[in-house]
């Protein structure tokens, strides 16, 4: 099945109101974000989508594909699954190597898992600093290389038409790459973000409050040039961290030209 | 009959709370019997459904044991309460009984943060269950609740398994569905265990407490698997 768009049917916010966001409907191609203090229900809204929620989480959304309520195996079974989520929760806790989680993880995808562990590991310390290996035990990775690990994961292993990402600037990685990796062509993706680079990349965002969707702000061409000087502030500010990752000093001169002329 | 097994903690009584709710709900009149070892409040916040509840404390015995021994008094009691479905959780100890019994609905209520290497140490309460349901899966990545479920699926692949939140209740009105759907037992009198309780009764069972080999009888295994009988 294709998947075209999905549509979130607005339930209730913490007060039991409901939410002035009473649709909203993410199309094919479209990165969609998130934004809202803590504690607004970000991830709350990312999980109902997970869920494909009928009605029966505590918001009471409801969630259409393509206009019709997924049916029950859909939102089971993994192996029909269409929803890759990256959660902020990046702990692992299965105590078994890369290697051994990675094949499992594929197998409950119901995929052939040949070459598959290079494939994700390769992509992964395109992410990280610290080279992860296969051998390593998943429990040692630091938060880095474990985002980055389920980064690459959900790019091949769950590679599915709708992503969800909550807070991806959170663990050190690159994040551009990141999410043009889990982009890829075609998918529908939603992003939960505090960071204005993020943010202002998705082409509209949706406002949380108290546990409710409150309002829809599409992203404006002066947004979107404020995106683009803000990249070139974030490649600036990220060299310099390199810098001091690597060891090396930094004087005066280099913060003399940052690049924020605009052209 | 509905027989309700699981890990410490796993969160067994939130599960059934929310899912007595659900049967509730449905026009269903439950009533639940908690077996525990030394202590329990669970009575109290079952009570608070409105539900006949019933409290069993098997003190130094096996619970799953205990709960086995006192199927017909249990049936009986829910009897008398004029109840549609009898639900009993009983609180387990080693993980290697099975307390389901054939024509029971047996549920298995585990942790996912648990780590998906535990399906493979827990034994019959899990491989011989009829519904799996996952807690806590919401604390962990999907990655990592998707490997819990295949590693459930390889000790288990006959069963039905079901994400579930304690705390809100996701997942509990599927699990009210199976228990509506689950058949009646119709004769207690023949009905049998799914799988035979783990080799008993030794020595350490009855009281001694000394450990030298030369004070043990009945079935004795040796580290290198050697099993033998001493005794009459």
């Amino acid at each position: 099945m294709n998947i075209e768009e999905i549509k979130i049917i607005g339930g209730f916010n913490k007060c039991g109101e409901s939410e002035k966001v009473n649709e909203l409907v993410v199309k094919r191609g479209e990165i969609f974000g998130v934004v809202g203090p803590t504690g607004s229900g970000k991830s709350n809204l990312i999980s109902d989508i997970e869920q494909l929620a009928q009605g029966d989480t505590p918001s009471s959304r409801k969630i259409l594909v393509n206009g019709n309520v997924p049916d029950v195996e859909m939102r089971r079974d993994p192996r029909k699954r269409r929803i890759a989520q990256l959660s902020q929760n990046m702990n692992f806790l299965a105590d078994m190597s890369v290697e051994e989680f990675l094949i499992m993880h594929a197998k409950s995808r119901g995929m052939n898992s040949e070459g598959i562990v290079d494939k994700v590991v390769d992509l992964a310390n395109q992410l990280t600093g610290e080279p992860i290996k296969k051998d390593y035990n998943l429990t040692i990775l630091s938060g880095g290389q474990s985002r980055s690990l389920m980064v690459a994961d959900v790019a091949v292993i769950s590679d599915s038409p709708i992503v969800l990402i909550d807070e991806i600037e959170n663990a050190g990685i690159k994040k551009h790459e990141a999410l043009e990796l889990l982009a890829g062509c075609g998918k529908i993706v939603m992003v939960i973000t505090h960071d204005p680079v993020l943010a202002l990349m998705t082409t509209r965002r949706v406002v949380m409050r108290n546990g409710g969707m409150t309002e829809i702000i599409e992203t404006t061409e002066e947004e979107k040039e404020v995106s683009q000087r803000l990249s070139e502030i974030d490649s600036w500010m990220l060299s310099m961290r390199e810098k001091v990752r690597h060891g090396e000093k930094l004087n005066l001169k280099d913060i003399e030209t940052p690049v924020v002329s605009g052209n | 009959m509905i027989i309700v097994a699981g890990t410490p903690g796993a969160g067994k009584t939130s599960v059934m709370t929310h899912t007595i709710k659900q049967l509730v709900s449905k026009g269903n009149k439950p009533a639940v019997v908690k077996i525990d070892c030394l202590y329990t409040d669970d009575d109290t916040r079952y009570g608070k459904l409105g539900i006949p509840t019933l409290v069993g404390l098997s003190k130094d015995m096996c619970p799953d044991h205990f709960a086995i021994y006192n199927l017909e008094e249990m049936a009986e009691w829910a009897e008398k309460e004029g109840v549609d479905t009898l639900i009993i959780e009983t609180a387990g100890l080693c993980h290697r009984c099975a307390p389901y019994t054939e024509n029971s609905l047996g549920i298995c209520v585990i942790d996912a943060t648990s780590g998906p290497n535990t399906p493979r140490k827990v034994g019959p309460f899990l491989t011989s269950a009829d519904v799996v349901a996952i807690t806590k899966g919401d604390i962990i990545s999907q990655a990592e609740r998707e490997v819990f479920r295949e590693r459930v699926l390889e000790m288990n692949p006959k069963c039905t398994i079901y994400d579930v939140n304690g705390l809100s209740g996701q997942g509990c009105a599927e699990i009210s569905e199976e228990i509506m759907e689950a058949k009646d037992i119709m004769d207690l009198e023949n009905e049998e265990l799914r799988h035979n309780a783990p080799l008993c009764v030794c020595t350490l069972c009855v009281g001694e407490t000394k450990v030298a080999k030369k004070h043990h009888r009945g079935v004795l295994r040796r580290i290198d698997g050697f099993t033998k009988y001493v005794g009459e």
